[in-house]
């Protein structure tokens, strides 16, 4: 219920509203449970003469799905009026989250290209002149000692290889 | 007695010098995983997992299962003095707990959530002792049928416990199922589901699952709720813990209920969460002074702290003696022991005695020296949690997407965790569970295998499920729980109109239970 009340108070602040996200995320879940059991229907459900076929389990599963899936989006579309006032995610709160998500993507790009030391140290660098408006000094020492801690843990006492880009390979790692 | 026996052997293996050193560094690593948003003791665990792989199995498991006794522990530490739960189990941990601090009761809510986390996990881990050998050998007479049964229980009973709308635990527990079949099919040797992507060869690993959706996803709603760490200074001295030491014995009862509610649930996987909250509900029902809950009563703190710890203890007896994982958590442990040859399940106790019992004595030691570690160390792990979310973020951010990686060293996981992030962000705003889709993911194929050989013997007739009185009475048991949220609802509405008959037109509220 306070869920609902706060999503009036927000309401006029404007934001994602959750009917949508909720129907959305509902009918993917159907997409999902639809997908599951074509592909097992294609690979065969049934009772093969040496027992259940391969998709026989999995096709249960994706009914199982595509059902739950219809009753969360049947459910919503039943109270979609009562849910109208109720917001997601507000507009200005949905800023900080892509800050924090897209930066993301970008270092798992990053660590495919030049490895995984290198792309924490801009990532948490970046991050921290970005958000935090710290000072070069102590923005320095955290985005260098963390990719040293990482290396002296990882690759030096547990033996654990990590992606390595073009500087590690300059110096001979 | 010969248990007996066998855990003063295991307290041989857990007390060797090197062992107590890594649950030292466990409990302590725990605890700060407790304490970090974003890092909890399920994806803890699992980032840190490859790390123990050159390690002896032994000392593995004990390292890892007090990295989850500090999680549990660390949780507590931030509910009661930021008033943000560090864990989901800790939620009803702030409701007294942070007015406790608010009042400058800080000491007392930290050393009496301590003290009742260790009561809790101690009668655990004592059920432990003495359930676990006895379920085990019940256990060895399990067919297949008996084993899916018992994971159909494990399924349905999350349907009937959660707090989350049934649909949703059942969407979130198909999609893990769904994810764990994807890959090549053993027995046949057919792809399933991987639509001629050769990275799907492999299936989707839950550890990839668990670092995404408890890690990045928490990372996201955090920053959604723009945190800023304000919160009452810890201090806890000896005179405090005493004195509040002295008040606690008043509290058995509560804690004896909490106990069992924890025990119940972590065995049938409720898991920590809801326990917590049962246990909190029911100490505020039974309680005389039922106004100051909420404002600063202790013994609302005492009671969701024993169960949580209870629960998240117990939840380790299924994993061991059925290989089915009660928690999140308890399946990354699962994961871990496959990982070093170790085959949970009935025949664990028999082939692996020393490896048991070694375990389940340093539950014991763990617990202890977790207890004296967190009650010296309060105001260090307040002091981190001052460092400014802009820095923590993206330093939680890079450790995720190691542990991601270190799995299976591919570059196609970390992607992944990025995409189970993004879904986790999702699902928990929409409250979707989360810990069915890690179990089911964790138990997809051994519940597939299960079901298809039960299917071989009967022919592909589900009668099989009710061929004999045990596997009959599991799968009963399964149908009560999975249905038990329409009986409670129907019993609601019953009992509410019989009042509402009594009262008449008086009461407005008669409607709840």
């Amino acid at each position: 219920m306070d869920q609902e009340a706060q999503g009036g108070a927000a309401a006029t602040r404007g934001g994602l509203s959750t009917r949508w996200v909720e129907l959305i995320v509902a009918l993917l879940i159907c997409l999902g449970g639809a997908i599951v059991v074509f592909d097992s229907v294609r690979i065969g459900a049934k009772w093969a003469s040496d027992g259940p076929e391969s998709g026989y389990f999995p096709f249960l599963t994706g009914a199982c799905l595509l059902l739950s899936g219809a009753w969360i989006a049947g459910a919503v579309l039943v109270r979609w009026k009562r849910l109208a006032s109720s917001v997601f995610v507000e507009w200005t709160a949905l800023k900080p989250v892509l800050e924090m998500l897209l930066p993301t993507i970008a270092f798992v790009v990053a660590i495919k290209l030049i490895g995984i030391y290198v792309a924490s140290a801009i990532f948490i660098g970046a991050f921290m002149v970005w958000k935090g408006r710290y000072r070069w000094p102590l923005t320095v020492s955290v985005s260098l000692c963390v990719p040293v801690a990482m290396f002296l843990l990882f690759e030096v006492w547990f033996l654990v290889p990590l992606p390595k880009g073009p500087l590690e390979n300059m110096l001979g790692y | 007695m010969e248990d007996i026996g066998n855990l003063m052997q295991g307290f041989a293996v857990a007390l060797t010098w090197q062992n107590l050193l890594f649950m030292l560094v466990g409990i302590l690593l725990g605890v700060l995983i407790g304490v970090l948003p974003g890092l909890g003791g399920a994806n803890g665990v699992a980032i840190l997992l490859p790390l123990t792989f050159t390690m002896s199995p032994t000392s593995a498991i004990i390292m890892l299962s007090c990295i989850y006794w500090g999680a549990l522990f660390g949780g507590a530490i931030t509910s009661i003095l930021f008033n943000i739960p560090g864990e989901p189990w800790s939620v009803a941990t702030t409701f007294d707990g942070y007015p406790m601090a608010q009042q400058g009761r800080a000491g007392e809510a930290m050393t009496a959530a301590f003290t009742s986390s260790f009561v809790g996990a101690f009668i655990a881990v004592l059920v432990i002792t003495f359930l676990a050998p006895l379920v085990a050998r019940f256990a060895l007479k399990f067919g297949p049928p008996e084993y899916f049964a018992v994971q159909f229980l494990t399924f349905c009973s999350f349907i009937g416990m959660s707090r989350e709308p049934a649909a949703k635990t059942i969407a979130s527990m198909m999609i893990g199922f769904a994810l764990a079949a994807v890959g090549l099919d053993i027995v046949t040797g057919q792809l399933r589901m991987t639509f001629g992507h050769m990275q799907l060869l492999q299936g989707f690993d839950f550890l990839i699952a668990v670092i995404g959706l408890f890690g990045l996803g928490e990372i996201l709603i955090t920053m959604e709720e723009g945190l800023a760490f304000k919160g009452a200074k810890g201090k806890i001295n000896l005179k405090v813990v005493l004195e509040t030491w002295k008040k606690l014995p008043r509290f058995w009862m509560t804690s004896l209920r909490s106990c069992l509610i924890g025990c119940w649930m972590g065995i049938t996987p409720g898991g920590a969460t809801p326990a917590s909250f049962m246990s909190y509900g029911m100490a505020r029902r039974m309680s005389k002074d039922r106004d100051t809950f909420g404002k600063g009563n202790i013994e609302g703190v005492v009671a969701p702290e024993t169960a949580a710890h209870a629960a998240g203890t117990s939840a380790l007896l299924p994993m061991l003696t059925l290989g089915i994982p009660g928690s999140p958590t308890a399946a990354v442990l699962l994961g871990g022991l496959l990982i070093w040859g170790l085959q949970p399940g009935p025949l664990l106790f028999v082939e692996k005695k020393e490896f048991v019992w070694g375990l389940i004595a340093s539950m014991y030691l763990g617990n202890i020296v977790g207890l004296l570690i967190v009650l010296t160390t309060v105001p260090w792990w307040a002091a981190i949690l001052r460092i400014p979310f802009s820095i923590i973020a993206p330093v939680i951010v890079v450790i995720c997407a190691i542990g991601a990686y270190t799995v299976h060293n591919n570059m196609f996981d970390v992607v992944m965790m990025v995409v189970f992030g993004i879904v986790g962000y999702f699902f928990k705003k929409l409250r979707y569970p989360l810990a069915p889709l890690v179990l089911a993911l964790v138990l997809g194929d051994m519940a597939e295998t299960a079901f298809r050989q039960s299917m071989l013997l009967s022919g592909g007739s589900v009668t099989v499920f009710w061929s004999n009185g045990l596997v009959g009475s599991i799968m009963g048991l399964a149908l009560v729980l999975l249905c038990w949220p329409l009986v409670s609802a129907g019993l609601g509405a019953w009992r509410g109109r019989l009042r509402a008959a009594e009262l008449a037109a008086e009461s407005p509220r008669a409607g709840e239970p």
